[in-house]
């Protein structure tokens, strides 16, 4: 059996601040195969951010070990085993869509060839080449959130790291993109740790859904998601959708009757 | 087309305001030593303007030579500051109260230190320049947001990709609104400081001696000169902030 390309080992962090110690995770352990779309989701304030920020190297934990790749969560950042989309698009203003996209590729100092081709084969898998030469303030925030993505697969990373990336979004555009993103998986074959609070998309997106508790964030429980693919709009309208949507949603409401308690 | 429909107002604003001008010196007769009225300005403008030209270039070359060096070393200044915070916070505070300190006042000072020639205008131009550019500057390189910078992180950019792909860019419209005002600082510090002493054909001494023998009209016509350098070095360095920062200006025309 191959090693899991994530593995969290009793991953722990508390936050310093002159208010005092906030413990945010405790005794997180986690193992996610290659190819594999898992969801992270809890109520605000869980700590989901961090433990993304974590895996990603951008937090260090307290405790615990992370292995990216089979080196440490460090070594992998370095090496740029990362995508990150964060929630915010985080475009660089000063920048046209096509040049956001060609940011990491300038970083990784790639030959010109590839950072001309492949951002403008990014970019028309997100459905965006005709607006390369825009600049980000032209764009609606569903079309800047789908730059973003591009540019995090620009370098072709084996992790694609998602912090409520759709959070900010409407419905109607949430569900668009949840289908394109759906697709831009098939196409990368990146594994990816998605975080959400939203319970329908992360059952549709998933391979397997990780509901954590409130502060401190632990694991909840892992709910694996069985519903065949390629996903679509019938999916949504499926049975066994929203008996995942509700069994979820009970687990969450469970332990938030437990904090309360 | 646009640029017309834009401007008209204004332009008959300045109209009507020099109609009235003419008219109300008329009107209540004011003496042309009080007030001259605009077509006699004109006329002496004429008559002098080889004076005024020459008086002009010199004052223009000590705001612009000052501003360059004051900017200049400003930005320079931002820059290394940016690269440890821990200066950054000391010296931030200084540099912003500084912008309360009237540092005209030490003109007569500079033309003991400097010389009664240019030397002691420019440094004036130079230190009135130097803080606020560097604050502006200074407050563009550390303002962005934790998030651009987690981005650099997470793509393992060197402090020098992110000093010139991030820091750099992103301080450029508040290094410009700098840029610009200091433009307008530079000349008034040029012309106030000749006030204390300096050649004859300088616009600040010309202004001074006129007035102060009651030769009005001469007076205006070298204030008029001081307002005209004044308008083009503000439209040269905004037209140069244009041409940087394109990505900023689109926005207007879309």
């Amino acid at each position: 059996m191959a090693s899991p390309i994530i593995e969290l080992a009793g991953v722990a962090k508390t936050f310093e601040s002159r208010a005092g110690a906030t413990e945010a995770l405790r005794a997180i352990s986690l193992a996610v195969e290659a190819g594999e779309f898992v969801s992270i989701i809890g109520p605000s304030g869980c700590g989901k951010s961090s433990l993304l920020r974590i895996v990603g190297d951008l937090v260090e934990p307290s405790s615990g070990t992370v292995r990216v790749n089979g080196k440490s969560a460090r070594q992998a950042r370095l090496d740029r085993d990362y995508g990150i989309v964060f929630q915010t698009p985080v475009l660089y203003d000063w920048r046209t869509v096509l040049q956001n996209v060609q940011l990491p590729l300038e970083l990784a100092g790639r030959q010109r060839a590839e950072r001309e081709q492949r951002p403008r084969a990014l970019l028309r898998l997100v459905g965006l080449d005709e607006f390369a030469r825009h600049y980000p303030w032209q764009l609606s925030g569903g079309m800047q959130q789908r730059v973003s993505i591009a540019r995090a697969l620009a370098l072709n990373p084996s992790i694609l790291l998602m912090d409520e990336p759709f959070g900010a979004l409407d419905e109607m555009t949430r569900e668009r993109l949840n289908q394109e993103l759906l697709q831009v998986c098939a196409e990368t074959a990146a594994t990816v740790l998605f975080v959400t609070h939203s319970i329908a998309e992360a059952v549709f997106l998933s391979s397997r859904i990780v509901v954590m508790s409130p502060r401190p964030g632990s694991i909840e429980r892992v709910v694996p998601v069985d519903l065949p693919r390629p996903r679509g709009d019938k999916t949504r309208a499926e049975p066994r959708f929203f008996e995942l949507v509700t069994l979820v949603r009970e687990c969450l409401r469970e332990d938030r009757a437990r904090a309360s308690a | 087309m646009g640029y017309v429909r834009d401007y008209a107002p204004a332009a008959l604003v300045l109209v009507l305001g020099l109609v009235l001008w003419e008219a109300i010196v008329f009107a209540f007769s004011i003496e042309f030593y009080l007030l001259p009225a605009p077509h006699v300005i004109v006329q002496n403008l004429r008559e002098t303007y080889p004076l005024l030209v020459e008086a002009g270039l010199y004052t223009f070359t000590e705001a612009v030579l000052g501003w360059v060096l004051g900017c200049g070393g400003g930005i320079f200044a931002a820059m290394a500051a940016s690269r440890s915070p821990a200066l950054a916070a000391v010296v931030l505070p200084y540099a912003v109260a500084s912008a309360s300190v009237p540092i005209i006042a030490l003109a007569p000072l500079a033309i003991v230190w400097f010389g009664v020639e240019q030397g002691s205008k420019i440094a004036i131009v130079v230190a009135m320049t130097f803080f606020p550019t560097f604050v502006g500057a200074l407050r563009g390189l550390l303002g962005v947001t934790p998030q651009s910078l987690e981005l650099m992180r997470s793509y393992a950019a060197t402090e020098r990709q992110i000093f010139l792909k991030l820091r750099l860019p992103h301080s450029l419209p508040m290094m410009f609104t700098a840029l610009r005002a200091c433009a307008t600082l530079a000349m008034i510090g040029a012309v106030v400081s000749e006030f204390f002493g300096g050649p004859v054909k300088s616009l600040g001494v010309y202004i001074k001696s006129t007035a102060s023998l009651f030769q009005t009209r001469q007076a205006w016509s070298a204030i008029l000169v001081a307002c005209a350098l004044g308008l083009l070095f503000y439209f040269a360095v905004a037209l140069i902030e244009r041409l940087a920062m394109r990505w900023h200006f689109d926005r207007s025309d879309a």
